[in-house]
């Protein structure tokens, strides 16, 4: 599927770390005693990306928008129903890991790794925390036992923690620090990529602005990647370098953070953006809200033709039969009829 | 900003504490907290978790679980047209205080699919409540019912009401709690984080609703929250708590345009603000360390093991006093009390 690729690419391009190319994961639903299928649920629908070396790609939408299901196919959690991923290890060819059995993916998994959302329910409550971290070690060739330790001991102190709390329980720790301990397993095995999903959702706002300034650290420490899932905006804005807006399984918008914020191109992004509550109380008298009503798309049953049109203030009967493609508007990739000719206030616009 | 009140806050609250004798130590949830909500306005409580701001919630209801219980301190509510009454010498399992809850004061939660009984439809639930606070028959606590349903803006109601919870998004179940909140017209409405589990979109839409609400039927509401943003968008005045004491307090526009607190600048400096994007290499503030587990609470001002402006020998030892800057903005503070500081200014002299 050429035409689904994003634009202005090619493959060949030197900072391309992961490609994803039309991408979709459908979950059956099956009903009755037959269990037989009787419709699909269509998670991500479609969605090609290119996530580029050492950039923070950000993947923002409202819950039930896909934005967990595509974060858990790139790193192979679930496999996609249809679809490319093209990533390629250190130093080799690129290859589609879309379709790997668990063999093959096996050297991927060290170079690919994930941040879970939950601090409390991610690490089992009855191992140590040396084994824990230990475990990523010992499953990527580090055999003596002594090696593990001094490695552990040296990701703790990495991500802010104290060596000798390795023999500790996760219980013993605060949401913050076991979030610390999320992190440091994560990069236990040296990936390139690291998908992390709503990972500082959980945490109080100044605990949050410890977590973020140690990834900001340890990405240009360990020249990682990152795929930043979240809701928070305002956390979006502040780490991310490119942006990803998802609605019903697809990317809506997709362009670099400034102007993704100062001048929204999608009616559901300027939505979003006038959703967030500012610490500005004068501000907060005088801004004029935009707000949207109804439900997110059910994934099960996309509404025909754009799938925001029954929420979107905008529509029209054109929106209502056909179903826009993302394409490029000035620097910024939409998928809307009217990108060019709405005028949608951004963040800053009402800020000065 | 706020006009002064003539007359008496709906709720005065003063010196009140909450503590929980455990095996382990005594507990103080909530030490010694002052504060007035008044009719009409809203009043925001924030902090971090841990910090006692949902259990000053519940023990205004008394509804602390056993065995926390309110130990000292006045809660006085003004009802209309009868006697004042101080809910802190209430028994918690009492006639009045239950008379009162749930009808005069209302209480939203956090997860409302956990304050939903999923067995029962939310018609169930909706009609049980008005008929335990209301002499009515069936019939019209049914009409009132869906007179709630409809006013909160659930679409057709009538055929709402033999829905379960499960069959609701998270934004139509809380837009349910406030329904049944609402059915017996409350003077005081309590949220404790009504919106942390919705998305921003669905969060906007329930702020709106709770504030055109307020303005129609004239309640005071106390919310509580730990997001600065949603305290901007509705707050008239804030009450900021670290380790169940209110450190500082006053008008949403003292809060965020002349903070004085340490702990209200490092919280209002720790969030990301949107419209100021960092530069390359630009670091988000952050507090230093974690809120003290509450077996350890310092001695002295709470926040001092985490303050950057910190005095030892001072701020470590006693307890900062209550010092109002101008009317209504109140920090509990020892490096912003004028005779600490002429003092200290002495000694290096």
């Amino acid at each position: 599927m050429n035409a689904a690729l994003p634009l202005g690419t090619t493959a060949t391009e030197p900072d391309l770390l992961m490609r994803a190319e039309n991408v979709k994961v459908h979950f059956p639903i099956k009903r009755g005693v037959l269990k037989r299928t009787v419709g699909h649920v269509r998670a991500v629908d479609g969605i090609s990306l290119d996530i580029r070396h050492g950039e923070t790609l950000s993947i923002v939408g409202e819950s039930g928008c896909g934005k967990t299901t595509l974060g858990q196919a790139l790193v192979r959690v679930l496999e996609p129903t249809e679809g490319r991923i093209l990533f390629a290890r250190e130093g080799e060819a690129e290859c589609d890991i879309a379709h790997l059995g668990e063999t093959q993916l096996r050297p991927y998994r060290s170079q690919i790794r994930m941040i879970f959302q939950d601090p409390f329910a991610s690490l089992n409550p009855r191992r140590r925390v040396i084994d824990i971290i230990g475990e990523s070690l010992r499953n990527f060739g580090v055999t003596e036992e002594r090696e593990v330790e001094a490695k552990v001991a040296e990701l703790l102190h990495k991500v802010g923690l104290r060596p000798e709390y390795m023999e500790r329980y996760p219980y013993a720790f605060s949401g913050g620090e076991r979030q610390r301990i999320g992190i440091a397993r994560a990069l236990a095995v040296h990936p390139r990529l690291v998908v992390a999903d709503e990972c500082v959702s959980a945490l109080d706002v100044s605990i949050q602005a410890q977590t973020l300034n140690l990834m900001q650290d340890l990405q240009e420490e360990f020249a990682l990647t990152y795929v930043f899932i979240s809701h928070d905006l305002g956390v979006v804005e502040y780490i991310s370098d490119r942006v990803a807006v998802m609605y019903a399984g697809r990317v809506v918008e997709l362009s670099d953070t400034e102007p993704l914020f100062a001048r929204p191109r999608h009616p559901y992004t300027a939505a979003l953006l006038a959703s967030v509550p500012r610490p500005d109380p004068k501000g907060a008298r005088q801004r004029k809200q935009m707000r949207l009503k109804g439900e997110v798309a059910d994934p099960a049953h996309r509404p025909a033709g754009c799938a925001f049109h029954p929420r979107c203030p905008f529509a029209t009967d054109r929106c209502r039969i056909d179903d826009p493609q993302l394409r490029p508007v000035d620097g910024h990739m939409v998928a809307c009829h009217y990108a060019e000719s709405l005028d949608l206030k951004g963040v800053h616009a009402d800020a000065a | 900003m706020i006009p002064p009140m003539q007359t008496a806050p709906l709720l005065r609250i003063r010196g009140l504490k909450t503590q929980f004798a455990l095996r382990e130590g005594l507990v103080r949830a909530v030490d010694g907290v002052d504060l007035d909500a008044h009719a009409g306005k809203t009043l925001c409580i924030v902090g971090e978790s841990g910090s006692g701001k949902s259990m000053i919630a519940r023990s205004i209801l008394q509804i602390v679980s056993p065995p926390g219980r309110v130990t000292d301190g006045e809660m006085v509510f003004q009802r209309t047209g009868r006697e004042p009454v101080d809910l802190a010498k209430l028994d918690p399992a009492g006639k009045p205080v239950r008379a009162i809850r749930g009808r005069d004061i209302a209480m939203i939660f956090q997860e409302p699919m956990n304050s939903l009984s999923p067995v029962h439809s939310i018609g169930d639930q909706l009609i049980e409540k008005i008929l335990l606070h209301h002499r009515l028959s069936r019939h019209a606590a049914i009409d009132r019912a869906v007179e709630a349903l409809g006013r909160v803006g659930i679409p057709d109601p009538r055929q709402r009401l033999s829905n379960y919870p499960f069959e609701l998004s998270g934004g139509m179940r809380q837009r349910v709690m406030i329904a049944m909140a609402l059915a017996c017209r409350p003077a005081l409405l309590i949220a404790d984080e009504p919106t942390t589990a919705l998305d921003v979109t669905t969060q906007a839409n329930i702020l709106d609703l709770i504030a055109e609400l307020q303005a129609e039927y004239g309640m005071g509401v106390i919310f509580i929250t730990h997001d600065l943003g949603v305290v901007a968008e509705i707050a008239h005045e804030v009450a900021v708590v670290y380790l169940g004491q209110v450190v500082e307090r006053g008008s949403v526009d003292d809060i965020f345009y002349n903070p004085q607190h340490p702990y209200t600048l490092a919280l209002l400096s720790s969030i990301p603000k949107l419209g100021a994007r960092r530069k390359r290499g630009q670091r988000l503030h952050s507090i230093k360390g974690m809120v003290p587990h509450p077996f350890n609470r310092p001695k002295g001002c709470p926040f001092h093991t985490r303050c950057p402006e910190a005095r030892p020998g001072l701020c470590n030892l006693e307890d900062p006093r209550k010092l109002e800057l101008n009317e209504g903005h109140i920090v509990a503070c020892h490096m912003r009390d004028p005779a600490v500081l002429t003092q200290a200014a002495e000694v290096t002299v």
